[in-house]
């Protein structure tokens, strides 16, 4: 395996930058989507839920067979793939960000209002904090999903990780196998590593009392 | 001078089939402590809730210090009315420092005078500011809570201070205490107090005078010496039973 990586680690470099592209970008409109949709329904807790729900069945439905439903729409390539894992991703944010804000105590939020902030304020300075943890949560979970789904959309042509591995099985080189299964399992590790660090910080900072 | 009014004031919640508050009247004077006093249900925090806008009244008026609430910003009405509830509602993610620099700090005052007030606050509220400035609210008892709770309503000396039940999860004897302090407090800074309470004792021991509200309308509004006295009907009698 290492003659491997000193012979073609730019086959093996290559992909990962790629599977780092796909997951990064995937992440950045998969939150701010997230977010925006939150922002939208936070006062309508009902709609919300039912939104969650829909989210819901949208995950269950196999990567494979999203990726074909949109192919027609949006042609293959990292494009789709991409709109692919955002959807998922926001069952997984939705449902951790409502979480979070559900699971401040309204007498603080009351508190708050009633000390005179106002509404954008009581969001930024009161409920947002409150629901971080809830929220990181719900990222370091969409990640790890994205890394490991984005493997799928080198199916449709979209690169990353998932080429080492088709190309490993297609012309049965199991040493290409080993390194496409070690590099998206341990880049999967390694992010989940880092954000848990992440999260412990956070709550240690501020959250000491909960 | 007269601090509250509240005129022919009735609030109907959605859904409901009978008024939450009905057509009540009454006014407090500066430097009163006036206790609601009622069953669970019987108004008395609806009531309170009109006057900082929480809930808006359907019909009638709420003034303070003669100025009509309903044509005043609801923000900056908030900012200079002290507000305490009963579970306290301490921001769990901020120190004490901060929980009690929150008025202050939105009214934008300086560093050197909220530090100052912050101080000052923890001194009348009995707690020493050194060893609690950096405390988050979930090292502290149920009693030291509301003590900074109390302290942070304070915090910008607001005219008119609001309170819900504040002792209401505490126990005997730490409520005994805060109470003692509060009126130590109220003596030495002739706020006017509202004071929601179903407590009968705690609303004879610290009241000025006692509203008593039952299914939405005003019972009797009278020193407590008075209503012990001459209870006006069936009900504030048996109300009065309560006081040990």
């Amino acid at each position: 395996m290492i003659t491997y990586w000193e012979k073609y680690n730019h086959k093996l470099t290559g992909p990962l930058l790629q599977h780092l592209h796909i997951v990064g970008i995937t992440l950045l409109f998969s939150i701010l989507l997230a977010t925006l949709l939150t922002l939208l329904f936070l006062q309508h807790k009902s709609a919300a839920h039912t939104l969650i729900h829909l989210l819901g069945a949208v995950y269950s439905i196999p990567s494979l067979a999203l990726f074909a439903i949109l192919i027609p729409i949006m042609g293959i390539g990292e494009r789709t793939a991409i709109v692919v894992l955002v959807l998922y991703n926001q069952f997984l944010l939705m449902r951790n960000f409502f979480a979070g804000f559900d699971g401040v105590n309204p007498a603080v939020v009351e508190a708050a209002t009633g000390m005179g902030m106002k509404r954008f304020q009581v969001l930024v300075r009161i409920q947002l904090p409150l629901a971080f943890p809830a929220i990181l949560a719900g990222i370091r979970l969409a990640l790890i999903s994205t890394v490991g789904i984005a493997t799928i959309a080198a199916t449709i042509n979209a690169g990353g990780l998932g080429t080492i591995l088709l190309d490993g099985l297609r012309t049965l080189n199991y040493v290409k196998i080993w390194w496409g299964v070690l590099l998206s399992a341990g880049l999967a590790i390694v992010a989940n590593l880092i954000l848990t660090a992440v999260q412990r910080v956070v709550e240690k900072k501020f959250y000491l009392n909960n | 001078m007269t601090a509250i009014t509240y005129t022919d004031v009735t609030k109907r919640f959605k859904g409901a089939n009978m008024n939450a508050v009905d057509h009540v009247s009454f006014s407090v004077e500066a430097g009163e402590m006036v206790m609601l006093v009622g069953t669970s249900g019987s108004g008395k925090t609806t009531l309170m809730k009109m006057m900082n806008r929480l809930y808006t009244a359907d019909s009638g008026t709420v003034s303070l210090f003669g100025e009509d609430i309903a044509k005043k910003d609801p923000v900056a009405l908030r900012l200079s009315i002290g507000y305490v509830i009963q579970q306290i509602g301490l921001f769990p993610h901020m120190t004490v420092y901060d929980n009690i620099a929150t008025v202050p700090k939105l009214l934008k005052w300086n560093k050197e005078k909220i530090a100052a007030r912050v101080e000052e606050l923890l001194k009348l509220v009995n707690l020493d500011p050194k060893e609690f400035y950096r405390r988050y609210p979930a090292q502290l008892s149920g009693g030291q809570q509301q003590r900074i709770g109390l302290a942070r309503a304070l915090a910008a000396d607001p005219a008119v201070m609001l309170l819900d039940e504040p002792f209401g999860a505490i126990d005997a004897i730490n409520r005994r205490n805060l109470q003692d302090e509060l009126l130590r407090i109220h003596q030495k800074d002739q706020k006017t107090y509202l004071f929601v309470t179903h407590d009968i004792t705690e609303a004879v021991k610290l009241g000025s005078r006692l509203l008593i509200m039952h299914e939405g309308k005003v019972q009797q509004y009278d020193t407590p010496e008075e209503i012990l006295k001459h209870p006006a009907n069936e009900f504030v009698a048996s109300l009065m039973e309560g006081v040990t």
